[in-house]
């Protein structure tokens, strides 16, 4: 099969697409940048064929193209039960690195630096540890779960310190030396390309979702056709014909400098494809801000970004989520509580964490600073774009605080105050835009 | 056949230390000019010469020199060649120490900077204290407070000389009038007292002639690059240029052979068909011809005209080097009204045009240098240039049709420019100007 590859490698995250030659988006992929953007890059696009091999599967049970001759595959059940497995096959994912993460936990517990009294009881604990996150992870990747972070770092971390926390004794094991273990291994697990592959993988998931009684309905041989079904999908060969890369870190892909594409003109064309009408685009990534005013073919006739500081940018809210002891997801949500704005001066992350700390010091609720918080970064945004030219109808916001409901809800009012009404366009998969424009740039260089 | 291309060694203090640089046979020529020049001032207790600091717009160069015993300090210039040799973040840092705001131009706080350090010129030597600040060019209001300030450190006397904003867009025979007679009533009578002689309106002439002639050769240069390809690059190429005419050594025979060279150089590559001459040698083919707005960042220069080159992006025209006379829209000194001609030539600086004004000359260069992109580089603390950029950029975008684009940096401050931010501009840039060729197409 012939595929075309798009890759943004942002400054927070790294997000790949792989698209087919009739523009249809097979595949996505992201994880976190992490310091390391080759590492970073190479899961991204693996995580986008996986997700590429589940949309064959899915596309090939749903058409038919897979023989189910009993007819026992009903297809509602069959959207229920490849939803389970894309859930399983997450799981064992996860698994996968929270193994890794506990060897090498281990391991760093057997180094001369911990305590020789101490090691047994650290090695119990962690032990301890490591099987609850095991246990409470079945409950993430449920069919129906919260929506939570994509990334490990996250999902194992948030549990890891919660359980650190009740198991930590002040005259024993202490949490800071729970800590240490899981801040000194943690980056060794991201650093690692382990065998996450569907592959590798999707035996164990499938097992998982055909076991105890998981079957959900389907007969013995519409388990048999399914088998052969994900046997078949794994066989097709996936060509990528072209790639192309863009982003904070496009200059390290080893790609020819003519498949090295600008973010700004990836996220117009993206914006222009998610959403046809999109005549300005407001990208709010982790280290830059761009507005950016398109033409009706989605080609860039203007632009402008934020400069050297990173102020108001993604990274900003990660600051203040840190500053609040907060996941930078809940902070959206969190804003939306607010009875009030609290006014905000500054996008400088400096003078944000004082301001932050000041009026929480003069009594502010939390949820009214951060409402005042979000509302300073669209103000910061709403520069740009009057610089770039305005706000013409429809308006596109992409990027991955375009998620960020109390962001969003701060740029619908300020828009509406300032420009009057605009169709607001937000795909849910709008932190690809950058990648799917590329994947698009990669199909036309090959279409000539 | 091509021009003479002499490949010399940087010194040790330039910027990009290691690498190999091009320089063309009047490149050499000028810095032997510009070493000459700190020299003299460096010896000027021992020759009896005065020194006059003064600024580069508007400066009345063969006024001064006519007195035979004065020489010129140019604070921004030291600031700029500072920043090219990578001395001004410690400078501007020492101003910053005593009470400047982050705010306030980069060029008074590396001039500060360097004085509070001992001020040890670009050059290695120390330049002198001045005998007399004298202000020829008021249209950036810094100017003023920047001399305030040196007033204070060297306790030196002033000469001011108003020069009227065109803010309607032309020099009227009052206007004129008003500058000749301060010129006369003000100007004059303290350069005598510093210089100790008297004004010999003779030998102004003959320098103001000099100067008629070596602005001839630079306007054929910078006019060359209405050829496509051009042979020259107008902003990073143009800075060398306007080296000598713009500072200490307009009106002088070194001044005349410079540009007399320089020419040479640029019709003979012009008759060979080649492109500009950049650090690392001959450019590349030429694929973008850009307008440029505003002075350049000094303290990565080369990095930043990297990011032109390397793409074939070549600047046919800039405001900058207009910075100090729009010789090119047909000024040139007058041996025959020498008070009158320095009057004009203040008035016709660049930056005291208005923004109409400004707006039309920048179209003007995009239809006759027939750009395809049109790009602002805005200085975070020049005033004199920034104010008004961004309507600028509109109304260039509408009259001609074609792309702007807009990066911002500084001028001698190396924490205001970002190459990540900067490069991912201007990459935009270039494959916007080509997405819409292809649009067109």
């Amino acid at each position: 099969m012939k595929l075309y590859l798009g890759i943004d490698l942002g400054s927070t995250t790294t997000k790949a697409v792989v698209m087919d030659a009739n523009q249809v988006i097979l595949g996505k992929g992201i994880t976190n940048s992490r310091s390391n953007y080759d590492t970073a890059c190479a899961i991204a696009q693996n995580e986008a064929f996986i997700d590429t091999r589940f949309s064959l599967f899915r596309r090939q049970m749903s058409t038919g193209a897979v023989e189910l001759g009993t007819g026992a595959v009903e297809l509602g059940n069959l959207e229920a039960f490849l939803t389970g497995l894309e859930a399983n096959f997450r799981l064992e994912q996860f698994l996968r690195q929270l193994r890794h993460l506990t060897e090498i936990s281990m391991a760093e517990i057997s180094k001369g630096r911990v305590d020789q009294a101490l090691r047994t009881p650290l090695r119990d604990k962690l032990e301890q540890l490591f099987e609850e996150i095991a246990v409470e992870a079945l409950e993430w990747f449920r069919p129906g779960a919260a929506k939570r972070s994509d990334f490990f770092r996250d999902l194992a971390g948030n549990a890891y310190m919660r359980g650190a926390e009740a198991l930590a004794e002040p005259d024993g094991v202490t949490y800071d030396m729970l800590v240490n273990v899981y801040d000194k291994c943690i980056i060794r697990v991201e650093n690692t390309l382990l065998d996450l592959s569907l592959e590798g993988n999707m035996g164990k998931a499938l097992d998982r979702s055909f076991g105890d009684g998981g079957r959900d309905g389907l007969s013995e041989e519409a388990e048999a056709e399914i088998r052969s079904a994900a046997d078949q999908v794994l066989d097709i060969s996936l060509e990528v014909l072209n790639a192309v890369g863009t982003g904070y870190g496009r200059a390290r892909l080893p790609f020819p400098k003519e498949r090295i594409r600008s973010e700004i003109l990836c996220h117009g064309l993206g914006a222009h494809t998610m959403f046809p009408g999109t005549a300005t685009v407001l990208d709010i990534g982790g280290q830059d801000t761009k507005a950016i005013q398109v033409d009706p073919e989605g080609i860039v006739t203007s632009f402008q970004m934020n400069d050297r500081c990173a102020a108001g940018c993604g990274r900003y809210l990660g600051y203040i989520a840190d500053e609040l002891n907060m996941g930078v997801q809940e902070l959206g949500p969190l804003a939306m509580q607010a009875n009030k704005s609290v006014r905000i001066n500054s996008t400088c992350t400096v003078f944000a964490g004082a301001e932050l700390r000041e009026r929480l010091n003069n009594g502010e609720r939390r949820e009214d600073i951060l409402q005042g918080l979000h509302r300073a970064i669209i103000l910061r945004a709403m520069s740009l774009l009057a610089r770039s030219g305005g706000i013409e109808d429809e308006f596109t916001f992409t990027g991955g605080v375009a998620n960020n409901e109390a962001a969003v809800h701060a740029l619908s009012t300020l828009v509406e105050e300032n420009y009057g009404k605009r169709k607001l366009n937000i795909s849910a998969n709008s932190i690809y835009t950058g990648a799917v424009g590329a994947a698009l740039f990669a199909l036309r260089n090959v279409a000539g | 056949m091509s021009a003479q291309v002499t490949r010399i060694k940087p010194e040790a203090d330039q910027p990009l230390p290691g690498n190999e640089v091009q320089k063309e046979r009047s490149m050499v020529l000028q810095k032997e000019m510009i070493a000459s020049h700190y020299k003299a001032l460096a010896a000027s207790a021992e020759t009896g010469c005065k020194v006059v600091y003064t600024f580069v717009p508007g400066n009345l160069n063969e006024l001064i020199g006519s007195f035979d015993n004065l020489l010129p300090v140019h604070p921004e210039i030291n600031a700029l060649q500072n920043a090219m040799r990578k001395r001004t973040g410690k400078m501007v840092l020492e101003a910053e120490k005593l009470g400047h705001s982050e705010d306030v131009c980069a060029y008074v706080k590396a001039d500060i900077g360097m004085a509070r350090s001992g001020n040890i010129g670009p050059s290695g030597t120390r330049i002198p204290d001045p005998h007399l600040l004298l202000l020829s060019y008021t249209g950036c209001f810094t100017f003023l407070k920047w001399f305030e300030l040196l007033r204070e450190e060297y306790n030196a006397p002033v000469a001011m000389l108003h020069t009227p904003y065109q803010g309607d867009g032309i020099v009227t025979d009052s206007m004129r009038a008003y500058m000749v007679r301060q010129i006369k009533e003000e100007v004059i009578p303290k350069l005598e007292k510093v210089s100790g002689r008297k004004f010999d309106i003779d030998k102004l002439r003959e320098m103001l002639a000099r100067s008629r002639q070596a602005e001839d050769d630079l306007v054929a240069v910078l006019e060359s690059a209405k050829n496509v390809p051009s042979p020259i690059d107008a902003y990073f190429g143009a800075v060398y240029y306007i080296g000598p005419i713009f500072s200490a050594f307009r009106g002088t025979e070194a001044a005349v052979e410079y540009y007399r060279e320089l020419r040479k150089e640029v019709e003979a590559r012009l008759a060979a068909g080649q492109g500009p001459v950049t650090p690392e040698g001959e450019m590349g083919p030429e694929r973008y011809r850009l307008v440029v707005e505003g002075p350049p960042n000094w303290t990565s220069f080369r990095d930043f005209w990297k990011m032109f080159y390397d793409e074939g992006a070549v600047v046919v025209a800039s405001s900058y080097a207009k910075v100090g006379g729009l010789y090119d829209q047909g000024f040139r000194h007058d041996p025959e009204h020498p008070l009158e001609s320095l009057a004009d030539y203040c008035f016709g600086c660049y930056t005291n045009l208005n923004l109409p004004s400004r707006v039309a000359l920048l179209s003007k260069y995009v239809r006759e240098y027939q750009a395809d992109g049109f790009l602002i580089n805005s200085i975070k603390s020049c005033n004199s240039f920034s104010a008004g950029q961004l309507l600028i950029l509109r109304e260039v975008e509408q009259r001609t049709g074609i792309a702007g684009g807009f990066v911002e940096s500084d001028l001698v401050d190396p924490r205001y420019f970002s190459g990540a931010n900067i490069k991912t501009r201007m990459e935009s840039y270039f494959q916007m100007i080509e997405q819409k060729r292809k649009g067109a197409a």
